[in-house]
């Protein structure tokens, strides 16, 4: 150990260090492929050249290797990582392996997972929790089944970011042909699987080649390394921030006059004061305060967020227990006990249809049944077969039904919640991990499809929010016709953009005028209308802007599906309440007047009803008030919100 | 209006995720066993785990006892430290086990070498204390950064009912679903410090302004050098070899075990901001100073085969 200069000022210099890393973000990955690919060798590398071994250990790695001489005189660097004593022995990994390491700019965790077909469970696991696979690919034998069955798990799991590093490029003499078909061939197979972003880089991982280092001996690459690319690939937290969800672990009563309900914060986001409802039962109460441990006296929190452990406090002695989740009652989970999902089978005795299971969802452990197998997946071609069981390792879609409904999402929306396992009754072995795919319910706000994810975005929510200056957010003018929505959010606009901010205004005729041409005036046609829009809206809050949406949204239900696809923190909905006779006077658009005449139908407040708001956050006489007044009394509420300064 | 969780102060937004990540993990195995226990071996990364367990359950109490295996040769100031902190700061229910065979044998890693006093002061001990009071689940502040057979450790890692580690047949773990189900006589080790690091846990120590044992601080010292490794002499039961001379030097010790056992470093970091500093500057391991370690290449699993910690 190298001694500090004593006595230098040890405070400024740890608030110096600690000043230089706080920003530092956590990737975590995984690393798979064939036996013999060169997996360990690679992560040795990693951890060597990042200077993340320690000098005693390498020491012991050195001597081991040279007694069983496997490379020769060279370090073999895969016994950095291979760290049980009967894989050293046979020369393989035959498990999981963590390791945490950090550079100058990130901190990493990556797992270690083997390469041959009977431990796909572990590879399985390591994706579980990783944002990105680097898939490790002999340039000699190209891509293999296992290549294939691998990229299908971590696209299964929901990883997005890929980099297929192809490895012993020094036994092809480093040709570019032999990179460049194992490219062609992985990318035709990739096709078929969901977006995702891949990254090929051709590496000699005994030597270091490409690995945090350039080769100079494959100078027709110029591509990153494998370290710059860690370093510098977004970071997809695979939390989902917009959804409040709460999974009771715990009910604390320490003493009589305290009940409160332990656990994690699954996705989203709560405050004190909030309505909330516990499911499944949909109890409705509020959460009165967010308790943690004393810091320097304080024991509440304003908020709790996605990850923070932390104890709620409800307001009313509703019924809560281990299992039940809360959430916003207008932002609810799906609840049912029949799901479909993708499962990855893990145990030598085959799935069987009709035997019951245990199955753990969140911290909800409940029995159930497979009550059909949908197909099974073939990975080396992306096919779905016909199957009426799943074997060991096999993947295909199942339907489950549950003794006790579940609270959920679909697992490609908040992997938190919509994610479990099955354990086996008798042998209390794991014997399957699920997804579950919501999408096979065929549900209105079903906003992806299992095969369908977005790519990911390098800009975060804080970088748009730092340079905008605002916190994106859809206000929906809701009301009737004439009552001054399109007027009122133009007057907004006017205000906002004089204020320094980008906003933009979504109304019925500019989306009847374009994106909503097809579209009639039934119910379901103006309910396809009001989807369009949101989904609009809600892509154009993913970029930063705030929306400013005119749209009669006359029923309820509507209302609320708006509030959940746009998600409720980002949700603000204003009643412009001017009367039906006002409205009918004023005519900006002469509705009435023909609804009157004869020649249109579905008019609200005529022949079509309107379900006068009961959650709106804000209720504005328009009609005495105007649309500037009005658009003022908006501004005031973003102002207090948070949204803008 | 209180603040947020995780308002960004010290480097720390990575430090919440891992406390909150062991306060849940603590949660559920306080919800999915009958009889948990923490087991306490009085060193810092013991004492980061018992603080996240008593953050975990408050305005509660533990609703678990704490259990220390006591070997006879900890450090004085180790003792000094438990019955001071542990038993007179936190009022905590502690038990303490000794082998009493081990005893009445006379063990001790100076008459019987680390690996027989290992074994029978800390292995069978742990076993006998688990079998007395029937516990199902004990926690553990093994991290996997410690040593390379932990890298593979799950978080609740099963052990059959002779309590052995079986590496080929560890239960795969998927995102932070955990199964807790045993079949009769199985019991689980759980780790909720499974992703710390060394630096993490003083980083907390430091933040949470948590007591630690003073070895873990540089002082002047009364220490020989050993086959490579500086024992500190803590009482006279230690016998000199005639070439070996007692010197002293400011030292310190990166973990804590049986005092005969583990080596110290030079170091003049006294207080917490200077070990940390030298931390995040030092480049061996902090288990380079164990003995039971090198005993042969592999030795952790071995011991971990047979029911060590």
């Amino acid at each position: 150990m190298e001694p500090v200069t004593p006595k230098v000022d040890a405070a400024r210099l740890l608030d110096e260090w600690l000043a230089a890393h706080e920003r530092k973000e956590l990737l975590r990955f995984l690393t798979c492929g064939n036996v013999d690919d060169g997996k360990s060798t690679l992560i040795g590398r990693l951890l060597l050249e990042t200077e993340s071994v320690p000098l005693d250990v390498l020491a012991a790695v050195e001597k081991d290797s040279r007694a069983r001489g496997s490379q020769g005189e060279k370090t073999d660097l895969a016994f950095l990582t291979d760290g049980l004593k009967a894989e050293r022995e046979q020369g393989i990994t035959i498990d999981v392996a963590y390791r945490t390491f950090t550079t100058e700019k990130r901190r990493f965790i990556l797992a270690d997972t083997p390469g041959h077909e009977q431990y796909t469970r572990n590879m399985a696991t390591g994706a579980s929790t990783a944002d990105l696979a680097i898939l490790v690919v002999d340039a000699r034998n190209g891509v293999t089944t296992q290549t294939r069955r691998h990229t299908t798990i971590t696209s299964l799991l929901g990883i997005r970011q890929v980099i297929v590093a192809v490895n012993k490029m020094d036994l092809v003499d480093f040709d570019r042909e032999a990179f460049e078909r194992v490219r062609i061939a992985f990318e035709a197979f990739a096709l078929k699987l969901p977006r995702r972003e891949t990254s090929f880089i051709p590496i000699a991982a005994l030597d270091g080649d490409n690995v945090t280092m350039r080769s100079q001996r494959l100078g027709w690459y110029s591509g990153p390394t494998v370290l710059e690319l860690l370093e510098t690939l977004p970071v997809d937290a695979a939390l989902n921030r917009v959804d409040f969800r709460f999974p009771v672990q715990l009910a604390l009563r320490p003493s009589g006059d305290f009940r409160g309900f332990a656990g994690t914060v699954a996705s989203g986001a709560v405050r004190p004061g909030d309505a909330v409802v516990v499911l499944p039962a949909g109890r409705a109460t509020q959460v009165a305060r967010i308790v943690t441990f004393p810091t320097e006296g304080q024991s509440e929190v304003a908020e709790a967020r996605a990850g923070d452990a932390v104890t709620l406090v409800l307001a009313d002695q509703v019924d809560c227990a281990r299992g039940d989740v809360i959430a916003h009652p207008d932002n609810r989970p799906t609840l049912s006990n029949r799901i479909a999902a993708q499962l990855v089978w893990m145990a030598e005795a085959p799935l069987t249809v009709g035997r019951e299971y245990l199955l753990k969802h969140t911290t909800h452990e409940t029995p159930a049944t497979v009550s059909r197998v949908v197909h099974r997946l073939d990975v080396e071609t992306l096919e779905s077969r016909e199957a009426s069981e799943l074997g060991l390792n096999e993947i295909g879609v199942v339907e489950l039904r549950t003794a006790r409904p579940l609270v959920f999402d679909s697992y490609g929306s908040n992997r938190a919640t919509g994610a479990f396992i099955m354990i086996d009754r008798l042998s209390a072995e794991t014997v399957a991990a699920g997804m579950i795919d919501a999408s096979a319910m065929g549900h209105w706000l079903d906003p992806t499809n299992a095969h369908l994810r977005a790519s990911m975005s390098g800009v975060t929510t804080a970088e748009r929010t730092a340079r905008l200056g605002q916190v994106p957010v859809t206000v929906l003018f809701t009301g009737l016709s004439g009552s001054g929505k399109t007027a009122t959010a133009r007057a907004l606009e006017r205000a906002l953009f004089d204020l320094g901010k980008t906003c933009v205004v979504l109304d019925g005729s500019a989306m009847r005028q374009g994106l909503s041409r097809d579209l009639g005036f039934s119910a379901a046609d103006r309910s396809e209308n009001m989807r369009r829009s949101m989904e609009f809206a809600r892509t154009l809050n993913q970029a930063g802007l705030i929306v400013l949406a005119a749209f009669a949204a006359p029923q309820e239900d509507m209302r609320s599906r708006c509030r959940t696809l746009i998600g409720a923190e980002q949700f603000l909905l204003v009643h412009l309440a001017a009367p039906l006779e006002r409205c009918r006077e004023r005519d900006p658009s002469g509705v009435y007047r023909d609804a009157a005449a004869g020649v249109l139908r579905d008019v609200m407040g005529i022949d079509v009803p309107y379900e006068t708001p009961r959650d709106a956050d804000l209720v504005l006489a328009s009609d005495a008030l105007g649309p500037d007044e009005c658009a003022q009394r908006v501004l005031a509420a973003l102002r207090s919100r948070g949204a803008i300064r | 209006m209180p603040p947020a969780l995780g308002t960004e102060q010290i480097g720390i937004r990575h430090l919440d995720q891992l406390e909150a990540e062991a306060i849940y993990i603590i949660r559920e195995t306080v919800a999915s066993f009958e009889r948990p226990v923490m087991l306490y071996s009085v060193g810092k990364d013991s004492t980061a785990m018992l603080h996240l367990a008593r953050k975990a359950f408050w305005p509660g109490t533990l609703p678990f006892p704490v259990l220390h295996i006591d070997t006879g040769w900890k450090f004085k100031e180790m003792y000094e430290y438990r019955d001071r902190y542990v038993k007179g700061e936190l009022g905590l229910e502690l038990l303490v086990h000794r082998n009493a065979e081990g005893v009445a044998a006379g063990v001790g890693p100076i008459t019987h070498g680390s690996r027989v006093h290992t074994d029978v002061m800390k292995t069978q001990a742990l076993r006998q204390a688990l079998i007395l009071h029937r516990f199902d689940a004990a926690f553990g502040g093994a991290r996997r950064d410690e040593e390379k057979s932990r890298a593979k450790e799950r978080v609740f890692s099963l052990r059959d009912e002779h309590h052995r580690w079986d590496p080929r047949a560890q239960r795969p773990e998927l995102w932070n679903i955990y199964n807790t189900r045993l079949r009769p006589g199985e019991s689980v080790r759980v780790f909720p410090l499974s992703n710390w690091t060394e630096l993490d846990v003083w980083l907390y120590v430091k933040r949470e302004k948590l007591p630690v044992v003073p070895l873990y601080f540089a002082a002047k010292r009364r220490v020989i050098e050993r086959d490579g490794t500086l024992l500190m002499l803590d009482d006279d039961r230690m016998k000199l070899k005639p070439d070996e001379q007692p010197t002293q030097k400011s030292v310190r010790f990166r973990t804590l075990g049986c005092w005969p056992l583990t080596g110290a470093v030079e170091s003049v970091a006294s207080t917490l901001d200077e070990i940390i500093l030298e931390l995040i500057a030092s480049r061996y391991s902090e288990r380079q100073g164990r003995v039971i370690d090198h005993d042969a290449s592999g030795s952790m699993e071995d011991k971990k085969r047979e029911g060590y910690f």
